[in-house]
């Protein structure tokens, strides 16, 4: 792997029941909090969209505002999904800044 | 990519139509319109309004909202909202004392359970709402989350 990826993702299978557990890293700002040095206000900066999708078929799609904690952690669940499949997580931000990763279910 | 208004629906064929025409649809198009109206209103009727289209929602007791009684630190809340209601389509969580109430809304499709673990920030000390839909009405549960401020949360 040349470039560290933004998304930590883990997926298990336990009696059908497939469970995500995610971590992105971004640093989710506000656009409320002020540079202490300047007293300029730091733009917003925070993930809009969460997709996530079992097999290249979406299972989760979410929305996100500024009131999401700093570096994300999502985790959900899915019926009928089995060790082997791809699971795959990507997140767009208000910059249009974007990252996504595949991984195999356990 | 421009940012719309519309209503969920007509956001979500709107904004498939617009990915298939481009022929770009690629996951993170899907929600091309980010719910702006919704994210930026500021009391929680209004944000419900943005983002399920309505602000009337039944008290249910099937929604369990697993959230600390006492949070040290607000900007790093876990919670966990879990429903045992059939076919849950939407999980929406709000604030009720943030800035902006509304914090996220996770659609959830076909196989998707009606589970969600996250972590959120809080303002200060609030109700935290959870709304799930479920045949096309809206269940909502509350709980109380008290913010500690200051340095030292002991």
């Amino acid at each position: 792997m040349a470039k560290k990826s933004s998304i930590k993702i883990r997926a298990k299978a336990k009696n059908g029941v497939v469970t995500v557990k995610a971590l992105i890293s971004h640093k989710m700002e506000t656009g409320l909090r002020k540079d202490k040095k300047t007293g300029k206000v730091i733009p917003a900066h925070f993930i809009e969209e969460v997709v996530c999708e079992h097999n290249g078929v979406p299972v989760l799609e979410a929305e996100w505002g500024v009131a999401i904690s700093k570096n994300p952690y999502l985790s959900f669940k899915f019926k009928g999904g089995k060790a082997g499949d791809t699971v795959k997580l990507s997140w767009k931000d208000n910059t249009g800044k974007s990252d996504s990763l595949e991984t195999k279910v356990k | 990519m421009q940012r719309r208004h519309f209503l969920k629906n007509t956001m979500a064929t709107g904004a498939i139509a617009l990915a298939a025409s481009s022929g770009l649809l690629v996951p993170g198009s899907v929600l091309a319109a980010w719910n702006k109206k919704a994210f930026d209103a500021k009391d929680v009727q209004s944000a419900l309004k943005g983002a399920i289209g309505t602000e009337l929602t039944e008290a249910t007791d099937k929604i369990k909202i697993k959230a600390p009684q006492i949070a040290e630190n607000g900007a790093v809340v876990p919670i966990t909202i879990s429903s045992t209601l059939s076919n849950v389509k939407s999980i929406t969580i709000l604030s009720e004392k943030n800035g902006t109430p509304l914090i996220a809304k996770f659609n959830l499709k076909g196989k998707a359970e009606a589970f969600i673990s996250t972590r959120i920030k809080m303002g200060k000390t609030s109700n935290i709402i959870a709304v799930c839909e479920s045949g096309g009405k809206f269940y909502s549960a509350r709980k109380e989350v008290k913010v500690t401020i200051g340095g030292c949360g002991g």
